[in-house]
């Protein structure tokens, strides 16, 4: 997302009254106790308290699951929609007006699995958003079935002997489809999760932020792996600096997608940070681009004198 | 054509001294195949009409392969109300033996035929018409010349067509240079010397045939227009304030999407072309919710796609204009065929009870003041609106009164001014009137706009007696639209014997049988319905003057013998009185079937004989 109208707030006449998570907060979230989307939602507040945009062009979108609980949770216009159709709504949400910043939050099932065609199609458009998946690895909301990230033999109710079926690497996936800022974070990891959710928005274009959640129903220790605390590792993708020392030709480049595809395949449970970043053209400004032109053809007439002159061409 | 055919007509035509005809109407059936250009020549009759205040209709058939196939294109243009394409050509002109194979039945007795002499060895017996044998390929190629084959044999037609009926050659070389003008000169060159070669046709091969049209009765007012149903309907869109929608390409909505995408950029909108039918909803909800008034729109298999959404439309309340251009079903079924057999899935075909408003135009012209309707609607109830037009409709051309388009195009501005304490999303004595983002709410309390059921502030609940009056909620409101709609004006016999129902493209072929019944000695009226739900107010009234009540509808009886919109108004109604006439063979209403459907029903003897007429020239 871009921060081109955040400018518009301090150049407003009244004095704004800071956003603060107080403003910011509304219902109380219905997850199970211990769900890890809770630390979702205090580095959402975080986040929007740094950016301060005008409350009311702030919107707050979802699909269905329990992730997707989000909008009444937050203060801010809200959006609870379909299951696995977030994306185009809230695609025509950023191409129908450029003042508003809009988030979209989802888990695995609404993102990979039933909305996998948008997440590609969104991310080959690049539409100016930003898009956080809340990844737990199973369906929570309709209690324990296997879901596109779940690992094979996971056993789940709807595969009682495990399951078989190669699961989906989110990674992989968004940077294959063209998204402009792909990045991964864990629950457990408040700071981190915060400063990629925060670059993510500051992002001009589609920008997506995995983040492992733990579900403590139904799979319970799934991200061990990547807490330390719990003897697992929570490595981070150190971003190459272009300092020209010989250590910054071993770090990351984000711009790489080769590079970044490869880290995508390190084993179980992975890295975490940055994989991906580029600025190619939001389909936002290549639309405006094109209304432009169009407009420079027609010398700027007003609607009504460009459809009176399409309809004396039908003469 | 209608009147007399032998009044004798002097004219400054390149036949002076020879006789012409005075003819009122006419009905040219141009048969060929797809790539031969037939839809162009149909369109520049079409526009020439429109241009000389004549009315016009047009019809045609095109394959739904990609190139190639038979492919006819039938322009009916004359004077006085041309309601329906017509039900025989007086005129058939056949490229190839298979045109001439397949259409010679559907020219009317004593009507001519002209043929590809080069291609096409008609049945000398057949001696019901005048035929006319040219060498229309040899001919064209012989003109043109150079590489170009066969290319330009349709202006070819098209000059001799103007030779027959003496058309304005001039408007028509204006037409040429505009369609072509673009092209090179070669192009235009081209064209020019195809059409003076069949303009040139010497007149000993004519025969008789030569025709002058009757000076227009008046001309109106205001200037015509020329167009088809889907482009009437995409310029009425954007006169009732649509700047954005999103849409997937399918046959035959497909031209709505393709002149927004190219149309909208000019009023600083976007139409975006989205990776299926459910993300193409979503992005029309998206900019609804966003502020604007937005259209989807598809063609039967897509508007199942678009049904979630639909749901969640009806829902949370959003105003959206959902097209749907009918053509054959179900499934793939006939896309390049009418049908009117997506009524029931516009009405109810969602999850849940989801009422919505649907409606259908009824000629080309009620395209462009429908969409005005739909908007108008849609913003003032806060509701999907379906628009039902159909195949027969998207692709045929009509002259109508250029609208008046100072009076009736509407702001498209987005209601972003700031909302009170006392607002809710969903307040249940009142019509919800959404706040989109960029709307500052004096409380701070933000809403959340949501397809879970919710109380007056859009929080989710699950309260069974909220639940009850939410769907009052929706419900409501859309009945209040019903009561405020006008009662249908009854065309023909206020009272009597039948009453025909109709809605969408068949008003035109129900009108003409109406005039034919009414000739007969009985007594027939006609409403048509624009609005199909809710259902205007006073029907039953209406029903009640009549001893029968005949839904005359392109779909099937299915499984109880009565048709989709008979099945309603029976169910709405209980009157034993409503019958359904129906018909699925992905063709228009002939005039002739519906005056025999109206005679059996009464009992009376409807045979072909009394109705097809002969020929008129």
């Amino acid at each position: 997302m871009s921060s081109s109208s955040a400018a518009l707030a301090t150049a407003g006449t009244a004095p704004r009254v800071p956003l603060t998570k107080k403003a910011l907060t509304a219902d109380h979230p219905t997850w199970c106790p211990g769900c890890g989307d809770f630390a979702v939602l205090a580095s959402y507040y975080r986040v929007l308290e740094k950016l301060q945009y005008p409350h009311e062009n702030i919107v707050t979108l979802a699909g269905i699951g329990c992730s997707s609980r989000f909008p009444y949770f937050v203060n801010t216009h809200g959006v609870h929609y379909i299951h696995g159709r977030s994306l185009p709504f809230a695609a025509g949400v950023s191409l129908g007006r450029d003042d508003v910043h809009v988030f979209v939050f989802g888990g695995d099932g609404d993102g990979f699995s039933i909305g996998g065609n948008h997440l590609v199609h969104t991310g080959r458009k690049n539409v100016n958003l930003t898009y956080v998946i809340m990844d737990n690895f199973v369906y929570g909301l309709t209690k324990k079935q296997t879901s596109p990230t779940s690992p094979i033999g996971f056993k789940s109710k709807t595969d009682p002997t495990g399951s078989i079926d190669q699961p989906i690497n989110p990674m992989q996936t968004l940077v294959n489809s063209g998204a402009t800022f792909v990045a991964r974070s864990h629950a457990g990891q408040v700071n981190h999760m915060t400063e990629m959710m925060e670059r993510a928005a500051r992002h001009e274009g589609f920008s997506v932020v995995e983040i492992l959640s733990e579900c403590v129903e139904f799979y319970e220790g799934a991200f061990d792996a990547a807490v330390p605390r719990k003897g697992g590792q929570f490595r981070t993708i150190e971003l190459r600096k272009n300092d020209g020392t010989p250590e910054d030709a071993l770090r990351h480049d984000p711009s790489d997608e080769v590079a970044a595809f490869r880290l995508a395949s390190e084993p179980w449970p992975g890295v975490f940070g940055v994989f991906y970043e580029s600025n190619r053209p939001t389909k936002n400004k290549l639309e405006a681009g094109l209304i432009a032109k169009a407009r420079e053809k027609t010398k700027s007439a007003s609607d009504l004198e460009v459809l009176q002159a399409t309809f004396r061409r039908m003469r | 054509m209608v009147l007399p055919a032998t009044t004798p007509t002097p004219g400054a035509s390149p036949e002076s001294a020879k006789e012409r005809r005075a003819v009122n109407d006419v009905v040219i059936r141009l048969a060929g195949n797809s790539q031969d250009g037939i839809q162009t020549i149909g369109g520049f009759l079409a526009r020439l009409a429109g241009r000389s205040d004549q009315e016009v209709m047009t019809y045609m058939t095109i394959p739904s392969t990609i190139s190639g196939g038979p492919s006819i294109f039938q322009v009916r243009m004359g004077n006085g109300d041309i309601l329906s394409s017509g039900d025989q050509a007086d005129v058939l002109v056949a490229f190839y033996q298979h045109s001439y194979e397949s259409h010679i039945n559907s020219l009317r007795p004593g009507g001519v035929l002209i043929y590809d002499s080069d291609h096409v060895a008609p049945n000398p017996e057949d001696r019901r018409f005048r035929a006319i044998g040219i060498p229309i390929t040899g001919a064209t190629v012989e003109a043109v010349g150079g590489s170009s084959k066969d290319k330009g044999k349709n202006l070819f037609v098209l000059g001799l067509l103007a030779r027959i009926f003496s058309l304005d050659v001039a408007k028509i070389g204006g037409l040429i240079s505009e369609r072509f003008g673009g092209k090179s000169e070669d192009i235009v060159r081209n064209a020019m010397l195809a059409f003076d070669a069949g303009y040139a046709t010497p007149a000993d091969n004519l025969h008789d045939c030569l025709y002058q049209f009757e000076a227009p009765a008046v001309s109106g007012g205001r200037p015509q227009i020329t167009t088809d149903g889907n482009l009437a309907l995409t310029y009425g869109l954007i006169a009732a304030g649509v700047r954005h929608g999103a849409g997937y390409p399918i046959t035959p909505w497909t031209t709505v999407m393709e002149t927004l995408r190219s149309e909208l950029g000019k009023y600083g909108g976007i139409f975006v072309q989205a990776e299926d039918e459910l993300a193409a909803a979503g992005y029309a909800l998206g900019f609804a919710y966003s502020g604007h008034l937005a259209v989807t729109g598809s063609s039967g298999p897509g508007l199942s796609l678009k049904m979630e959404a639909l749901g969640w439309a009806v829902m949370a309340e959003m105003p959206l204009i959902v097209i749907n251009v009918q053509r054959g079903g179900p499934s793939t079924g006939l896309p390049t065929n009418v049908e009117q057999s997506d009524l029931m899935q516009a009405i109810y075909g969602s999850h849940g009870d989801a009422p919505r408003v649907v409606l259908a135009p009824k000629d080309v012209e009620d395209c462009f003041y429908v969409a005005l309707e739909a908007g108008r609607i849609a913003r003032k109830y806060s509701t999907p609106v379906l628009i039902l037009t159909d195949q027969a409709l998207a692709t045929r051309i009509e002259a109508f009164d250029e609208p008046d388009l100072a009076k009736l195009m509407v702001d498209p501005k987005p209601d972003l001014s700031p909302r009170g304490a006392d607002f809710e999303p969903y307040p249940l004595d009142k019509i919800t009137r959404h706040a989109p983002p960029g709307a500052s709410i004096a409380t701070g309390k933000y809403p959340s706009v949501s397809g879970l059921e919710h109380d007056e502030l859009g929080h989710p609940t699950g309260n069974p007696a909220l639940h009850m009056k939410m769907t009052a909620k929706r419900r409501e409101k859309i009945k209040a639209l019903g009561a405020s709609l006008p009662v249908p004006e009854v065309f023909g016999d206020p009272e009597g014997d039948v009453l025909i129902v109709g809605w969408g493209s068949t008003w035109g072929p129900i009108r003409e049988a109406v005039g034919q019944l009414r000739a007969v000695g009985t007594r027939v009226g006609q409403i048509h319905l624009r609005n199909l739900h809710p259902l205007p107010p006073s029907l039953e009234e209406i029903f009640a003057r009549f001893k029968k009540v005949l839904v005359v509808e392109m779909n099937d009886e299915g499984l109880y013998g009565f048709g989709q919109l008979a099945t309603l108004l029976r169910a709405r109604y209980s009157l034993p009185s409503i019958g359904s006439l129906t018909k699925t063979d992905g063709l228009t209403f002939r005039i002739s079937e519906i005056v025999n459907g109206v005679l059996q029903r009464l009992g009376r003897a409807g045979t072909d004989g009394g109705y097809a007429k002969p020929s008129r020239i």
